[in-house]
C-alpha cells in the first residue's frame, strides 16, 4: 500500500483539531453558560473518525452515536450549526430538537446519531442495502463504542450486512469503558474484533490513537466495500480522557495513572510529531490550522448565542411529514 | 363484484405497489419461497425476485432498523414482522428510531416505511402468538397505526400506507385472512385516518376495529329481532383517529360501546371511550361501555381462550345492558 499522502495527513490533522477544539469549547460553554442537557465528549478519540472519514466521498454515509461530535465534524458538519444545536437554538442542525446526542446533517449524508447504544448499526445496514439495491457504489460507516458490541442490535445489524454482503464499515471506537465498566468486566474476549468471526466477516484491530494506522486500515476497507467485497468490523483502540459525560469526572472507576498513561499517547500530539518529523508540514502551518479553528469556534459560539430560540409551537412540528 | 380473501387482497396490494414503484420492496422472515407464515406473500418472489422479496435472518431489530435505514435514503420498504408478539424485539427500533428520527432531526428526513404484521387470537396459538398490541404503537407519536377489518379495506389501506411518507404499523388479523369480501378489479385507495360506518343503526354506536367488526356485525343482525339497531363504526386507522365519524354517530344514538380484542386495561378502546366522554358527554344517555379481552395472557386451551376474548355473547350482553334490557 502506498503511504498516506501529505495532503491527506494535513486534512486528518485539521479534522482532529476541529473536533478537539469544538469539544473543549463546548465543555467551556456548558460550564459557563449553563446550557441545557449534557454532552458526551470524545476527547482522546479524534484520530478514528478523522482518519476514516478522510477517505469517504461526499455521497458516502455516516451514522453516529451519543458521543458523536467527532464523527459528525469529520464527515463535514459545520461547527456553527452544531454549536447552535448544543445551545438548543433554531439554527441548530436539528432546530433544537435533537441536541448533542442526535446531530444529523442529511445534506452531508450524516444520517443521525442515536442515544440508544448500538441502534445505529442495523440502520446503517439498511442504508447500505438501499445503496446496493440502487446500484450506487456508496459506502456506509457506522461508528459506535465498545459498549455497543454486546447489544443485540450490533449482532443483528452486522449479521444482516454480512449475509447480504453490504458495503458497511462497522467502526468500534474502543475507549476501554462501557460508561464506567471496563472491557474485562463485560466480555471474556481480549480482542473485540473476534466478534466478527461469529458473522463470517473480517475483523481487524488497530491502534486508534495512531491516525496514520487508522487511515491505512480505513482506506483499504472503504475501497473493498466500494468494490462489493462486503462489510468489515474495525476495532480501533483508544481512550476517552475525560469522563462519560460532563457530570462525570471519570475518576471513580479508573486510576489517575491510567489516565495519565493514555494522555501521553494523545493522538493529536502524535500525528503532529509525525507530520513535522516527516516534513509534511511545518510547526507554523499546524499552528495556523489551530488558530483558524479557534477563530471559527469564536464565530460559532457567537452565531449560537445570537440565534433565536425555536418557537414553542414548533414542539409539535415534524412529528409527521405533511406534504406542502 | 369479484371476491377476494383478505389474504389475497393484501397480496394484491403488495403486487400492485411493487409494480407501480421500483423503490417498494419486501423484507421479513420466511416471506420468499415459503410465502410467509400466513402465505400472504406467496408467489411474489417468483414475480419480483429475491432482490425485492428478501428473506431476513430471524432478527427483528435488524428488520426494523434496516427498513428505517433504507427508507431514509429513498426506498419504500414493507417489512413483515411475522407475529405482532415478535415486534417487541423490534420495538426499540420502531419506537426509539423509526417513530422519532424525523422529529429529532428537526424534520430533515422522511420515513416512508410500512411494518406489516398480524395479531389477534382465535387459533389456539398460545400466549406468544395471539396478542393484540395496537395500543402500544398508537401511544407513540410519529407512528400511524392501521387495523383493517375486511378485504376491501385491507387492500386500499395497504396501498395508501405504502405511498405514505410516514411510518405505518399495519396490523392484520390472522383470523381474517380467509374471510372473503368484494374487491373491485379497478384500482382504488382507502385513505388513512378515515373511518367508516359499516352499518347504520339508531340505538347504539359500536366503535370497533379489526376482527371485532365482523363479530359486531353478526350481533347487529341478531339484535334486530330484539328491536335493537346497532350502528357499527370502524375507524380503520387508530392513529390518526377519525374522531368525527365516531362523534357524529354518538350524537345520533346517545349510547356508545367500544369493542376490541386487546386486553381491557390500557387498551385503545379506553382512548376511544375517553375521547367520547370528553367530546360528546352531553349527548350520552349512559356511560360508555367497553367490551374487551379480560386482563390475562391468551391461554392455549381453546375454551379458556374463548373465555378471555370478546365474542358475540359478550357484545350482545353489553348491548342489552346499555338498552336497559
Amino acid at each position: 500500500m502506498p503511504e498516506i499522502e501529505a495532503a491527506k495527513l494535513k486534512e486528518i490533522y485539521t479534522t482532529m483539531v476541529r473536533i478537539r477544539f469544538f469539544e473543549e469549547r463546548a465543555i467551556k460553554e456548558y460550564r459557563t453558560k449553563g446550557l441545557p442537557g449534557f454532552v458526551h465528549p470524545s476527547i482522546g478519540q479524534e484520530a478514528i473518525p478523522s482518519a476514516v472519514c478522510a477517505f469517504l466521498r461526499e455521497d458516502d454515509y455516516v451514522i453516529s452515536t451519543h458521543r458523536g461530535h467527532g464523527d459528525i465534524i469529520a464527515k463535514g458538519a459545520r461547527l456553527d450549526r452544531m454549536m447552535a444545536e448544543l445551545f438548543a437554538k433554531e439554527t441548530g442542525y436539528c432546530r433544537g430538537k435533537g441536541g448533542s446526542m442526535h446531530i444529523a446533517a442529511v445534506d452531508l449524508n450524516i444520517l443521525g446519531a442515536t442515544g440508544i447504544v448500538g441502534d445505529g448499526i442495523p440502520i446503517a445496514s439498511g442504508v447500505a442495502l438501499a445503496c446496493k439495491m440502487k446500484n450506487l457504489d456508496r459506502v456506509v460507516v457506522a461508528f459506535f463504542g465498545d459498549g455497543a458490541t454486546n447489544s443485540g442490535a450490533f449482532h443483528e445489524g452486522i449479521g444482516l450486512a454480512a449475509v447480504w454482503n453490504l458495503p458497511v464499515l462497522f467502526v468500534c471506537q474502543n475507549n476501554q469503558y462501557q460508561q464506567s465498566t471496563p472491557t474485562r468486566d463485560y466480555t471474556r474476549l481480549s480482542d473485540l474484533s473476534d466478534r466478527a468471526k461469529a458473522h463470517g466477516i473480517p475483523g481487524i484491530t488497530v491502534d486508534g490513537n495512531d491516525a496514520i494506522a487508522v487511515a491505512e486500515v480505513a482506506r483499504e476497507a472503504i475501497e473493498n466495500a466500494r468494490k462489493g467485497r462486503g462489510p468489515i468490523f474495525i476495532v480501533a483502540n483508544t481512550y476517552r480522557t475525560g469522563g462519560h459525560h460532563m457530570g462525570d469526572p471519570g475518576t471513580s472507576y479508573r486510576t489517575k495513572e491510567e489516565v495519565e498513561e493514555w494522555k501521553k499517547r494523545d493522538p493529536i500530539k502524535r500525528l503532529r510529531d509525525q507530520v513535522v518529523q516527516n516534513k509534511v508540514a511545518t510547526e507554523s502551518e499546524l499552528d495556523e490550522i489551530e488558530n483558524t479553528t479557534m477563530r471559527e469556534l469564536d464565530e460559532a459560539v457567537e452565531f449560537a448565542i445570537e440565534s433565536p430560540e425555536p418557537k414553542v409551537e414548533e414542539a409539535l412540528e415534524d412529528i409527521y411529514y405533511t406534504a406542502g | 363484484m369479484r371476491e377476494l380473501t383478505y389474504r389475497e387482497a393484501v397480496r394484491e396490494a403488495l403486487r400492485e405497489e411493487m409494480k407501480r414503484d421500483p423503490s417498494v420492496f419486501l423484507m421479513g422472515e420466511e416471506i420468499a419461497e415459503y410465502g410467509g407464515s400466513y402465505k400472504v406473500t406467496q408467489g411474489l418472489v417468483d414475480e419480483f425476485g429475491h432482490d425485492r422479496v428478501r428473506n431476513t435472518p430471524l432478527a427483528e431489530a435488524s428488520i426494523a432498523g434496516a427498513a428505517l435505514g433504507a427508507a431514509i435514503v429513498g426506498m419504500r420498504p414493507v417489512a413483515e414482522i411475522m407475529y405482532i408478539d415478535f415486534s417487541f424485539i423490534a420495538a426499540d427500533q420502531i419506537i426509539n428510531q423509526i417513530a422519532k428520527l424525523r422529529y429529532m432531526t428537526g424534520g430533515m428526513v422522511k420515513v416512508p416505511l410500512v411494518i406489516r404484521t398480524q395479531g389477534g387470537g382465535g387459533v389456539a396459538a398460545g400466549p406468544h402468538h395471539s396478542q393484540s398490541l395496537e395500543a402500544i404503537y398508537a401511544h407513540i407519536p410519529g407512528l400511524i397505526v392501521v387495523m383493517p377489518s375486511n378485504a376491501y379495506d385491507v387492500k386500499g389501506l395497504l396501498k395508501s400506507s405504502i405511498r405514505e411518507d410516514n411510518p405505518v404499523i399495519f396490523i392484520e388479523h390472522k383470523k381474517l385472512y380467509g374471510e372473503a369480501g368484494e374487491v373491485p378489479e379497478e384500482e382504488y385507495l382507502v385513505p388513512l385516518g378515515k373511518g367508516e360506518v359499516k352499518r347504520q343503526g339508531k340505538d347504539i354506536t359500536v366503535v370497533t376495529y379489526s376482527r371485532c367488526v365482523i363479530r359486531t356485525l353478526t350481533v347487529a343482525e341478531e339484535l334486530k329481532k330484539d328491536g335493537i339497531e346497532l350502528e357499527v363504526v370502524d375507524p380503520r386507522t387508530l392513529k390518526p383517529l377519525d374522531e368525527d365519524v365516531i362523534l357524529s354517530s354518538v350524537k345520533k344514538t346517545g349510547k356508545a360501546m367500544v369493542v376490541y380484542e386487546a386486553v381491557r386495561t390500557g387498551g385503545f378502546g379506553a382512548e376511544i371511550a375517553a375521547m367520547i366522554a370528553e367530546k360528546a358527554f352531553d349527548y350520552l344517555d349512559a356511560p360508555v361501555k367497553r367490551v374487551a379481552a379480560l386482563d390475562s395472557p391468551i391461554p392455549f386451551n381453546p375454551r379458556l381462550e374463548d373465555y378471555i376474548l370478546p365474542n358475540e355473547e359478550k357484545i350482545k350482553a353489553a348491548a342489552f345492558e346499555l338498552m336497559g334490557k
